[in-house]
């Protein structure tokens, strides 16, 4: 019978990257994810399955153990929060550049600057239109449950070497301090060195005498070497957005009204279509899972069935921008949002939608 | 005779180490980042250790060391190279792992990384480069410009109360428990490139020893920077350099 164990979603992230076979995690103290590197501590991976894990003096520094680990081919990452993410922003545009996979987790909390360290989601943008310098994107997964913590390691991983670039979680206080049953799956082996020779022919490992010297780089200072770089991580960031949106949704079958969530808001959205249900309105949700790549086209197909479209978040209005991008006006596009670790209830977001549809 | 007699290979005398590639270095006539880059292929070579090193070469002017030393590089964000030698060393024990850094990079925007990689003694090598001054951006001010200096960003020579005092971080770092060797060399001449040769192998050897950090420190010239001929910048910097920045071991355990 598979394991099953109440813990937070914080702790779901350390056990997700031992079982998963991570090779190194590297860390920064901050509320509220502080639990990722205490289990793990605690749990000593490096007696069991080998990984490496250990407190860097900075979120600059631990980023740039992240990038040199992942520079070998080794699965490797870090988690912070909002702030901490801001910091580490040099070196995620240089692992885009670099084209280096890893994962990154972002618990998010409330800001600008030291802000809160209650829950949001204002960090959307930054995840996704970019938050380091110049033309990359990170595949971002957004949990909203602490089996999905666990789970988007592994996924994440698999995802970041696919196409060989950063992946985040982008999680929030709430998904990182809530307790529930997480089951945990079988622990898989980390790679061997043959494997990442193998697996990872680009990978900085000692040059062998029959093979050129492997050398991550992100630097091009001739013009047409790096348009031609750029052209190339637009050629696969395409091919992400065709291949890996991820989405769930919920009582859409004859929905007239659509709300857009995701992360923990789209855990309190469903009790909030449920009491708009009760009330006569036919309400469904459609909850991203991959932010980028965005469900651009699974919100266009529900468009023909809907009068209006309502997105949720924890901030000032973000990945709205998104839903309208995908409505291109067909509908009118509608927002909620509560800020500074302020969370909206079932009862507040169903209040805030019969306005909506009544103004 | 015929130049063909001459050329023979029982007439060798000297080799290029094959760990040096044959692209032309972009370095000016005179710099030391050449001779060092140079010093390190030999010890790589000398060790037989090429398909077991890996480099890890900074922002600065020699942000292009891959191009020069064949064996596997990351290439890092400014100042940032100690954190990856950190990860990369303890994720991969069995390789020979070096940053090559400058006086900018590791001295000013990278202070707190080399700190707390030799804090944390790492069994990595660390090879500081300084010729106190800003090379690639052309000639600005350093961490380790001496007072008085002309740069292009002190242009009336450094004044402390403007622009702080010259910072002597091999002296910081070897007062850290986490460092096992710390030295000072130069190589300017046959003999400085054979101690400095010498310092590099030790520091090569320590870090599979589980020892701490190795760090060497080559005080340099860069002469574009300092607007002085090749010849003219060696003798300003034993006549300027080593009286403040003096040769020889800090540390060695």
């Amino acid at each position: 019978m598979a394991e099953k164990i109440l813990m937070k979603g914080n702790e779901a992230i350390a056990y997700g990257a031992i079982r998963c076979g991570a090779d190194g995690y590297f860390g920064y103290p901050i509320t509220p994810q502080s639990e990722v590197m205490e289990t793990l501590m605690e749990e000593k991976p490096w007696e069991t399955t080998g990984m490496v894990v250990l407190q860097a003096e900075s979120e600059t520094s631990s980023i740039n153990m992240v990038y040199g680990g992942a520079c070998t081919g080794k699965k490797v990452m870090t988690s912070s929060s909002s702030l901490g993410i801001s910091l580490m922003a040099e070196g995620l545009s240089y692992l885009a550049g670099a084209e280096l996979p890893c994962v990154i987790v972002n618990v998010m909390r409330g800001g600008p600057g030291l802000g809160t360290i209650q829950p949001s989601q204002a960090d959307y943008f930054q995840a996704v239109k970019g938050g380091g310098h110049g033309d990359y994107k990170m595949i971002v997964l957004a949990p909203a449950s602490a089996q999905d913590m666990y789970d988007f390691v592994g996924l994440g991983f698999d995802l970041a070497f696919k196409y060989r670039t950063p992946a985040m979680i982008l999680s929030d206080g709430v998904i990182g301090q809530m307790m529930e049953k997480v089951e945990l799956g079988e622990q898989k082996p980390r790679r061997t060195d043959a494997e990442i020779a193998e697996q990872c022919p680009w990978a900085v490992v000692g040059k062998p005498a029959d093979r050129k010297r492997n050398v991550i780089t992100s630097l091009a200072l001739e013009s047409p070497v790096q348009e031609a770089h750029n052209i190339k991580l637009q050629a696969k960031y395409k091919e992400i957005e065709e291949k890996e949106v991820l989405y769930s949704t919920y009582r859409t079958e004859d929905a007239e009204h659509l709300f857009v969530a995701y992360g923990s808001i789209a855990r309190i959205c469903e009790t909030a279509v449920d009491i708009a249900r009760e009330n006569g309105y036919k309400v469904g949700l459609l909850r991203p899972i991959t932010l980028y790549p965005y469900p651009t086209k699974q919100i266009q197909e529900l468009l023909p069935q809907l009068k209006s479209v309502m997105a949720v978040e924890m901030s000032a209005g973000q990945m709205v921008e998104d839903v309208r991008l995908a409505v291109e006006g067909k509908v009118p596009v509608n927002f909620h949002g509560r800020m500074g670790g302020m969370i909206p209830s079932p009862d507040e977001i169903y209040e805030a939608f019969v306005k909506s549809i009544n103004k | 005779m015929d130049i063909k007699d001459i050329i023979k290979p029982e007439n060798k005398v000297y080799a290029k180490t094959p760990v040096l590639t044959d692209n032309i270095l972009h370095y000016c006539p005179g710099c030391t980042h050449g001779t060092v880059h140079k010093i390190i292929a030999e010890v790589i070579e000398e060790m037989g250790i090429q398909d077991k090193t890996i480099g890890i070469s900074p922002v600065g002017c020699s942000v292009f060391a891959y191009n020069y030393i064949d064996i596997d590089w990351e290439q890092a964000a400014h100042g940032r190279a100690p954190a990856l030698a950190t990860a990369t060393k303890r994720l991969n024990p069995s390789k020979y792992v070096f940053t090559y850094q400058g006086d900018g990079d590791l001295a000013s925007i990278g202070t707190a990384e080399v700190m707390h990689a030799c804090n944390r003694g790492e069994n990595i090598v660390i090879i500081f480069i300084n010729n106190a001054i800003y090379g690639m951006t052309g000639g600005q001010m350093a961490p380790t410009t001496l007072l008085g200096q002309v740069t292009a960003t002190t242009p009336y020579g450094r004044d402390a109360k403007l622009n702080g005092f010259p910072m002597k971080i091999t002296e910081l770092l070897a007062q850290l428990e986490g460092t096992c060797y710390v030295t000072r060399q130069s190589a300017q001449n046959p003999a400085a490139v054979r101690k400095t040769k010498k310092a590099i192998r030790k520091a090569f050897e320590n870090s599979m020893m589980g020892k701490g950090t190795s760090f060497v420190e080559v005080v340099g010239t860069c002469n574009s920077g300092w607007k002085l001929s090749p010849v003219k910048a060696n003798k300003w910097m034993e006549e300027n350099m080593f009286p403040f920045y003096p040769l020889g071991d800090m540390k060695d355990r």
